[in-house]
Parts: C-alpha cells; sequence; structure tokens
C-alpha cells in the first residue's frame, strides 16, 4: 500500500512531454520512452511531489463515476509501483 | 516514396575531436583527414527539423562533445523544442561550472564513459590519463542531480573485472550502467585479435551481470550487451536502417549510423544541402536498406527478418565484402566461418600480447 501521506515525484530522470505525432504524452528517460495513455498522465501531472497521495487519489476520483473506489485505487498504485520499479517515480513512502 | 519511417531519436556528433585515444573508438578510422565542423546554426537547424520529423530525444556525443564551444547555445536550442538531452561525455575537459550551467540551459541526462576500473588500465586503454578526472565527473553529475549513464566497454582485458564495474557503478550512484561489450567494427575491428574475449569471460560476466541486475531493481538499471560475435542471431542494429535513429556526423552528413560511411556505393546527403526531412525520406543511401527487398535470400526466407533486419550492414561489410549479405555473426551466413575463427583464435590467445592500434598513433601516451 502506498501510504496516504506520501508525497509521489517523477524521478529527475523522467521528462513528459507531448509527442507531436500521436498527440499522445510521452514520459522520457535515459535512451527510452514510455507512451502514456490518459489515465497515466493524468496521474503522473498530479505527482508534484507537493500533493500527498490522499489528495491525488480525490482529485482523481472526480473523474472516474465509474466502479468501485477501490479499484480506482488499485490500479493508481500499481501505476506508480511499476514506475517506482524503473527508477521513474520517488516519494511512494511518506 | 510518401512514407518515411518515425523519426525517435537524434545522434549528434557534434566533433571527432577528443582527449582519449580509445582503440575501440566508433569514430571513422580516417577521421584526422575530416576537418571541417558545422556550426552552431547549422546544428540549431539540425535539432529543429529533427524535432518536427518526430524526434523526442539527442545524444549530443562525438568525439568529446565539450569540446565544442558553444554546447551551451545546442543544449538551450534543444531545451526550446523540448527535447530530452543526454550529453555522452569522457568527462574532461570538464569543470562543475560549467556542467551546472549545461544544466540550466535544459540538459537532461549524462552518460559518462570509464575504460575500466583499474587506473592504470583505464588510462592505457584511453590512451591518456583521464581516470580520476573521469570519475570527479560522474560524482558531480549526481551532485548536481542528473541522472548517471556509466559506460564500459568491455573486452578481453576488463571483462574479469565486471563485478568491480558493477561495485563502482553503485558507489557513484549511478543510475544506469550499460555494459557494452565491444563491437568489431572501425577501430576494434582493427583491433579485434587483442579485444575480442573468450568464451568463458563472456561467461561469466554475464553471470555476474545477470545477478546484479536483479539484486539493484529499482536503483540502478544494468544493461549487458552481449558481443554479437558469440551470438547466434545478429542484432537489430539500429533497430533497422533508417527507422528509428539518424546521425548526423561533425561534418553534416545524415547517416543510418555511426559507420554507414564507410560502405561502398552510398552517397550520403549533407544537411548543408537539403531540409532533414528530404533527406530522411528520399536519400537513396537512407533508403537502401529500408525494408526486405535487398536481402540475401537468407535473410528473405527467415521469419526473424522482420526482428534483427538481416543485423548490422556495416559488419556485412567489412566481414564479407558484401553489404547485403547476411550479418555473419548469424548461424545461418554463409560466412558465418569467419566469425567462428575469430573465436577459436580468441579461446588460443592465452597471455599473448597483441599491439594495439590507437587513435592518433600506436602507442599510449601515460
Amino acid at each position: 500500500m502506498i501510504e496516504r501521506d506520501a508525497r509521489p515525484r517523477l524521478a529527475s530522470k523522467a521528462r513528459i512531454r507531448l509527442d507531436k505525432q500521436t498527440g499522445q504524452q510521452v514520459l522520457l528517460y535515459p535512451e527510452k520512452g514510455l507512451v502514456l495513455n490518459s489515465t497515466g498522465a493524468k496521474i503522473l501531472s498530479l505527482c508534484t511531489g507537493e500533493r500527498r497521495f490522499e489528495e491525488i487519489l480525490a482529485a482523481l476520483r472526480g473523474d472516474y463515476t465509474e466502479g468501485p473506489v477501490e479499484e480506482l485505487e488499485a490500479h493508481v498504485e500499481s501505476f506508480l509501483r511499476s514506475l517506482e520499479q524503473r527508477g521513474l517515480v520517488e516519494g511512494l513512502s511518506a | 516514396m510518401s512514407d518515411a519511417p518515425r523519426l525517435y531519436t537524434l545522434i549528434a556528433e557534434l566533433t571527432y575531436r577528443c582527449p582519449l585515444r580509445c582503440p575501440y573508438c566508433s569514430n571513422p578510422v580516417d577521421y584526422q583527414k575530416r576537418k571541417s565542423e558545422l556550426s552552431t546554426e547549422d546544428w540549431v537547424r539540425v535539432l529543429t527539423e529533427a524535432e518536427a520529423l518526430g524526434a523526442l530525444s539527442v545524444n549530443l556525443t562525438g568525439g568529446e562533445p565539450l569540446l565544442r564551444d558553444d554546447l551551451e547555445a545546442i543544449v538551450a536550442a534543444g531545451k526550446r523544442l523540448d527535447l530530452y538531452l543526454n550529453l555522452i561525455t569522457s568527462g574532461q575537459p570538464l569543470r562543475r561550472e560549467r556542467l551546472e550551467r549545461l544544466k540550466e540551459l535544459g540538459l537532461a541526462a549524462v552518460q559518462v564513459s570509464i575504460q575500466d576500473t583499474d587506473r592504470e588500465a583505464s588510462d592505457r586503454i584511453a590512451g591518456t590519463r583521464a581516470y580520476d578526472q573521469k570519475l570527479e565527473a560522474a560524482r558531480w553529475v549526481k551532485e548536481l542531480d542528473l541522472p548517471l549513464t556509466l559506460n564500459v566497454v568491455l573486452h578481453r582485458e576488463n571483462l574479469d573485472r565486471t563485478a568491480a564495474i558493477i561495485e563502482l557503478a553503485e558507489r557513484l550512484g549511478a543510475d544506469r550502467l550499460e555494459l557494452a561489450n565491444t563491437q568489431y567494427l572501425g577501430w576494434a575491428l582493427e583491433n579485434r585479435e587483442a579485444l575480442l574475449p573468450s568464451r568463458a569471460q563472456i561467461e561469466q560476466a554475464r553471470a555476474v551481470a545477470r545477478a546484479a541486475k536483479e539484486r539493484l531493481s529499482g536503483r540502478m538499471e544494468l544493461l549487458f550487451v552481449l558481443p554479437d560475435y558469440y551470438a547466434d542471431r545478429p542484432k537489430a542494429c539500429m533497430n533497422g536502417w533508417g527507422e528509428r535513429y539518424l546521425l548526423v556526423s561533425p561534418e553534416g552528413k545524415a547517416l543510418p549510423c555511426h559507420l554507414a560511411h564507410t560502405l561502398p556505393g552510398l552517397e550520403f546527403e549533407n544537411v548543408k544541402d537539403r531540409p532533414l526531412a528530404e533527406i530522411w525520406r528520399d536519400s537513396p543511401a537512407m533508403r537502401a536498406f529500408r525494408g526486405d527487398e535487398w536481402m540475401s535470400p537468407t535473410c528473405r526466407s527467415c521469419d526473424r527478418r522482420s526482428i534483427d533486419f538481416g543485423g548490422c550492414r556495416c559488419q556485412a561489410f567489412h566481414v564479407t565484402g558484401d553489404a547485403r549479405a547476411t550479418d555473419p555473426v548469424c548461424s545461418l551466413s554463409p560466412d558465418h566461418g569467419v566469425v567462428l575463427a575469430a573465436r577459436a583464435r580468441a579461446e588460443s590467445a592465452g597471455e599473448r600480447l597483441v599491439q594495439l592500434r590507437y587513435r592518433g598513433g600506436t602507442r599510449p601516451v601515460t
């Protein structure tokens, strides 16, 4: 579980930009890039290092009216953990 | 032809000048004959045109890119285009203040090469005293909170120190470690006898790297690039000719890879003469090995042709004399015997000394 008071942020090696050829956001880091879907891009735009994880979830809930809240939380957690595994997201512990 | 592949990465070789003289350098063996370098304005235009073609990242490399006084201006231009700017450097000549300034201007990441963990061995390969300065530069990268990639080219002299190299990368706090076995082209092909390791060396180093990769997961990305002389199938060189990468050489030639200009019969166009988009899309040399029509019967009948694209064109030419041949590292290649013979010699080489041929002369200056 990501702690509610954690303040996730992008690692310094990661940068997000618009790929003008596809209209999608991409996460760039040394020698690689990941295409973000709109949900992923939205989540990462909230990971500023200032917002608490609790606040990030609250901000996302507004956009997701379908399905239970737990499902959204699990989805956000696994997304952030997978990026943490690649060293692209930091601050998942409070 | 109206459709061109999507460009992702521009490799900007800003200069062939370099304080190091490594005997496996990817620069042309006749680099000293090539004097004229693109201007700042030329490079700003190249970055702009590459970004318009789809490029998201730029490797600023050389030679030693720090020898360009206008590196700051080039970085600033790249930042305005929102390009991910990766500086690939030997770490010298560099002052901390300059690195700090480059970061402020928009540099995103730094790759420092070291030659070995042993100072003497490292300086012997570099052909100059460079080791301490390299480590200092790597420390500055981390102090300035820039991501650090450490790149070490592996060969028979340093392969047995793979564990120590990984330890050094950990101590420096590297975000990424590239353990790249020498590719036997250009200078390295001239020095193949001295550099090619034995299979036992490779297997042991690979096992060490594999264990470390697991242990360091999430902290350091570890990449071990097998020398293709010991693989049964070729690498997807550059992810295909003119498919994702474009290299612009110091004098402005637009190339699909570092050594494409060594292939006969191909006229590579200069970015000063024609818009980059046209060169990328239409130039006969850039199209020469796209798709599979050019392929040898061995490749064209093989299911892997869309995975490895027949391997490396430069390796095919420099080993077999035919740039369209199947990469001879492939065990299906009719020329594979050349690779097997080189392997056999590496097994029997023992302690035999082979003289290295250095950039700029045969002897190191240390």
